[in-house]
C-alpha cells in the first residue's frame, strides 16, 4: 500500500525522524493558515501517489504566505502529469505546505527487502535528489549498501560505514547515524516494503531532514497495523480496481481491447502475453482466484465490461480440481444475468471438460468454445477485430 | 526416480482440520500419498478423517515418523508453523499459505539457515512426483509418470505446461511450484540442481515470471552445470512496470525484473526459450527427440 508524503512524514516524525515543519491543506483557506503559521519561505507540494512531481509543476517555492495561497489555488484541482502518472495524470486534492530550509547538501537513503539475500538492505548515496534508478544504472559505485541481519536491525557500525561513506564531516556522523537507525526501526516495526528519503537533506546549520519521504507498506501485514491501513487514499486508485478487490478479485486495467478472466496470476499473465502474440492487446489483468464460482464469474464479468474499450472477452480457466461443468454453468448464468453483448471465447481445462463445453455450446449465448490457449487467443482476437 | 518426494514420503498436515486442509488432505490421500497424521493445536488426541491429530509438530513427528509436512495455516500464523516444523526436524516443509507478511518470511529464512529442513513455498501449489506422491493443491489427474522435471513460480500456469506434456504422452519426474512470493525457501537454482542430479529426469521446464532476478541466476546455473535440455518461459511479457501482477513477487520495479531481460539471459545461457505459453509442450517434445 502506498501513502502520501505528508502522511509518511507525520509517521516518521512520530518515530523521531526529523522532517520539516508542515501540514496538509485540502483548501486554499487551510493553506493560508498553515503558511501564516510557518511564516517566511514555504514550499507547496502537491500530494499524489506518484513520483516526478517537481518536474510536472507540483512542487513550488513561496516567498510569502500570500504567494503560498496563490500557488495553492493554482494547484488544488489541477491535473498533474508526471512520468509515473501516465498521460491521464492525477487531480491534485491535497497539498503539503512546509517550511523552506537552507540546503547545503542532498543525499539519498533507501530501504528495500532484497529477494536475493532475503533480507532488508539499507542504501545510501551521495547522489541525492536525483532519480536513483538512473544512479544505479550509470554510477552504481555511488550507492552504498548494508545488508541487515534480521533481529539486529541497522547496527551502529553499519550506520557509521554509511555515514563516513557519504563523506560526512566527523562531527555530523553521529547525528546521521541516529537518523538512519531510527528510520530502519520505523521500517521494520511497521512492516514497510519500501522507504525512500530523497533527498536526505543536510542544512546549512548542520541538521538532517527527510525533505521528501516515500513509504510503501506490505499489504499482507496491514492486519497488524490498523493505523497505517487507515491512511489508504481511494482517490489515488482506479475505481474498477477498488471494486474488484472488494470481491476478492485481482484486477489491473490495461490499454488493450481484449478483456480477460483467468484463474491464477501466472496463467493470467501468460494469457495476456498470448493475446499480444495473436495480434491484439489485453484490456486487463484479472485473476479470479482458485474458486471460480458463478458469483465470482459474474463479478468479474461486470468489472471487465465496465471498461468501454473491451470488444471481446477471453475466459481461460484451468480448472484442475475444480469441475469444468460447474465453471461453465457459472459463466452461462452470469452471461444471461448480464445480457451479454460482446463476444466471449471460453477455454476450459480440467475435470469434466467435455460436459463443460457442452453446457456452453447449448447455452444460446454468443460464446465460442476454444481448445487450448493458442486457439482461444486467435479466436478472441479475430472477434475483437471484427467487433 | 524423482526429486524430494516419493513412495517413502510420510506426510503430516499442519492445519488439517480447516476446510482447505481437510479437502486437500483427502485429495493427496486419494492420489496415493502416505498421509500419516495432522496437527491442530488444541485438537490433539482426536482423529480427523481417520487420521490422528496432534497438538504439536514435535509430537506428530515422534509418533508418526513423518518426514514431510504440508501447511494450510492462515497467513498470520504460517511463519510460526514453518519454524515449528523445522524445529521438529521435519525434512521437507511445503507451505501452501498465501499472504504471509514479508518480514515474517525474513525471520523464517534466517531461522531455516541453521536447520536442515527444506522449505518449498510459501504461496505455492506444492510438489508432485507423478504416480508416487503428491503434496499440494495441484490436480493429480493431469500428471503422468515420465522423464520431464518441471519447476515454476506459478500454479495454474504449471498445470497448463503439465497438461501440454501429458497430452503429448510425455510424463513428468517431479513438478515443483516454488511460489510467487519475494522470499521463498526453494529457488529455481535449488530445483534445477536436484533435477540435474536426478538420473530419471531427461529434460527440464522452467517457468518464470516478471520481478526479481531469480531467473537470471537460474540461467547462470544452467550455463555452468546443466547438460540436460531446459525449456524456459517467462510470464508477464506484456505487464506494465510498477504494477504488482497478482503475486507479491511479480512486479517490475526500478527497471529491473522485465520479461525481456530474463528471456535474453536464459537464451544466452543455452535454454530453449519459448515466447508463447502454448509452445511449451511442443518444445519439450522436439528436444526429447534429439
Amino acid at each position: 500500500m502506498k501513502i502520501h508524503e505528508y502522511q509518511a512524514k507525520a509517521l516518521l516524525a512520530k518515530h523521531g525522524v526529523q522532517v520539516p515543519r508542515g501540514e496538509v491543506a485540502f483548501s486554499k483557506e487551510e493553506a493560508r493558515e498553515i503558511a501564516k503559521k510557518l511564516g517566511g519561505l514555504t514550499v507547496v507540494k502537491a500530494q499524489i501517489h506518484a513520483g516526478g512531481r517537481g518536474k510536472g509543476g507540483g512542487v513550488k517555492l513561496a516567498k510569502t504566505p500570500d504567494e503560498a495561497v496563490a500557488l495553492a489555488e493554482q494547484m488544488l484541482g489541477m491535473k498533474l502529469v508526471t512520468h509515473q502518472t501516465g498521460p491521464e495524470g492525477r487531480i491534485v486534492k491535497r497539498l503539503l505546505i512546509e517550511e523552506g530550509l537552507k540546503i547545503k547538501t542532498e543525499y539519498y537513503l533507501g530501504i528495500v527487502v532484497d529477494r536475493a539475500t532475503s533480507r532488508p538492505v539499507f542504501m545510501a548515496s551521495r547522489a541525492g535528489g536525483m532519480e536513483i534508478e538512473k544512479v544505479a544504472e550509470e554510477t552504481p559505485e555511488l550507492i552504498l549498501k548494508e545488508v541487515i541481519e534480521p533481529g539486529l536491525g541497522l547496527t551502529a557500525f553499519q550506520a557509521r560505514k554509511l555515514a563516513f561513506g557519504l563523506g560526512l564531516p566527523s562531527d555530523l556522523v553521529n547525528a546521521a547515524c541516529g537518523f538512519m537507525m531510527k528510520l530502519f526501526r520505523f521500517f521494520e516495526s511497521n512492516d514497510a516494503s519500501l522507504a525512500e528519503i530523497n533527498p536526505f537533506l543536510l542544512t546549512e546549520d548542520g541538521k538532517f531532514y527527510a525533505l521528501d519521504a516515500k513509504l510503501n507498506f506490505d499489504d499482507n501485514a496491514l492486519f497488524r497495523h490498523p493505523d497505517i491501513k487507515e491512511l489508504r487514499d481511494l482517490d489515488e486508485e482506479d475505481p474498477l480496481e477498488i471494486e474488484a478487490s472488494r470481491h476478492g478479485l485481482n484486477y489491473i486495467k490495461l490499454d488493450g481491447d481484449v478483456g480477460c478472466m483467468v484463474n491464477g496470476a501466472g496463467l493470467a499473465m501468460a494469457t495476456m502475453d498470448i493475446i499480444k502474440l495473436a495480434g491484439s492487446a489485453p484490456a486487463n489483468f484479472l485473476d479470479v482466484g482458485g474458486g471460480a464460482n458463478a458469483e465470482q464469474v459474474k463479478n468479474a464479468f461486470s468489472i471487465i465490461l465496465s471498461d468501454p474499450n473491451v470488444k471481446a472477452v477471453l475466459i481461460n480457466i484451468f480448472g484442475g480440481i475444480m469441475r469444468c461443468d460447474i465453471v461453465a454453468q457459472g459463466v452461462v448464468d452470469a452471461a444471461k444475468a448480464m445480457q451479454l453483448k460482446v463476444p466471449v471465447v471460453v477455454r476450459l481445462e480440467g475435470t469434466n471438460v467435455d460436459k463443460g463445453q457442452e453446457i456452453l455450446r447449448n447455452s444460446g449465448l454468443p460464446v465460442t468454445v476454444a481448445k487450448g490457449m493458442k486457439d482461444a487467443a486467435e479466436k478472441v482476437v479475430a472477434l475483437a477485430k471484427a467487433n | 526416480m524423482s526429486i524430494l518426494v516419493d513412495q517413502n514420503t510420510r506426510l503430516i498436515v499442519q492445519g488439517i482440520t480447516g476446510r482447505e486442509g481437510t479437502f486437500h488432505t483427502l485429495q493427496c490421500k486419494a492420489y496415493g500419498t502416505n498421509v500419516v497424521g495432522g496437527v491442530t493445536p488444541g485438537k490433539g488426541g482426536t482423529t480427523h478423517e481417520a487420521l490422528p491429530v496432534f497438538n504439536t509438530v514435535a509430537e506428530a513427528r515422534q509418533k508418526t515418523a513423518a518426514n514431510a509436512t504440508m501447511i494450510f495455516v492462515p497467513p498470520p500464523f504460517a511463519a510460526d508453523a514453518i519454524m515449528e516444523a523445522a524445529d521438529a526436524g521435519v525434512e521437507l516443509i511445503v507451505c501452501i499459505t498465501e499472504g504471509i507478511p514479508t518480514f515474517d518470511m525474513v525471520k523464517v529464512h534466517q531461522y531455516l539457515a541453521t536447520r536442515s529442513s527444506r522449505l518449498i513455498g510459501p504461496n505455492c501449489p506444492g510438489i508432485i512426483s507423478p504416480g508416487k506422491c503428491k503434496i499440494g493443491i495441484m490436480p493429480g489427474s493431469i500428471h503422468k509418470e515420465g522423464p520431464v522435471g518441471v519447476v515454476s513460480r506459478s500454479g495454474t500456469l504449471t498445470y497448463e505446461a503439465v497438461g501440454q506434456l501429458s497430452a503429448r504422452g510425455i510424463g513428468q519426474s517431479s513438478c515443483i511450484g516454488i511460489g510467487g512470493d519475494p522470499i521463498i525457501g526453494t529457488h529455481f537454482v535449488d530445483a534445477l540442481r536436484l533435477f540435474h542430479e536426478d538420473s530419471e529426469t531427461e529434460a527440464i521446464i522452467m517457468i518464470g515470471e516478471i520481478g526479481g532476478t531469480a531467473e537470471e541466476a537460474a540461467a547462470d546455473f544452467v550455463r555452468q552445470h546443466v547438460k540436460k535440455p531446459v525449456v524456459g518461459f517467462i510470464a508477464g511479457q506484456t505487464a506494465p512496470p510498477g504494477r504488482r501482477m497478482g503475486h507479491a513477487g511479480a512486479i517490475i520495479s526500478g527497471g529491473k525484473g522485465t520479461a525481456d531481460d530474463k528471456m535474453k539471459a536464459m537464451t544466452a545461457a543455452g535454454l530453449h526459450v519459448v515466447k508463447s505459453p502454448a509452445d511449451i509442450g511442443e518444445a519439450v517434445k522436439m528436444l526429447l527427440k534429439k
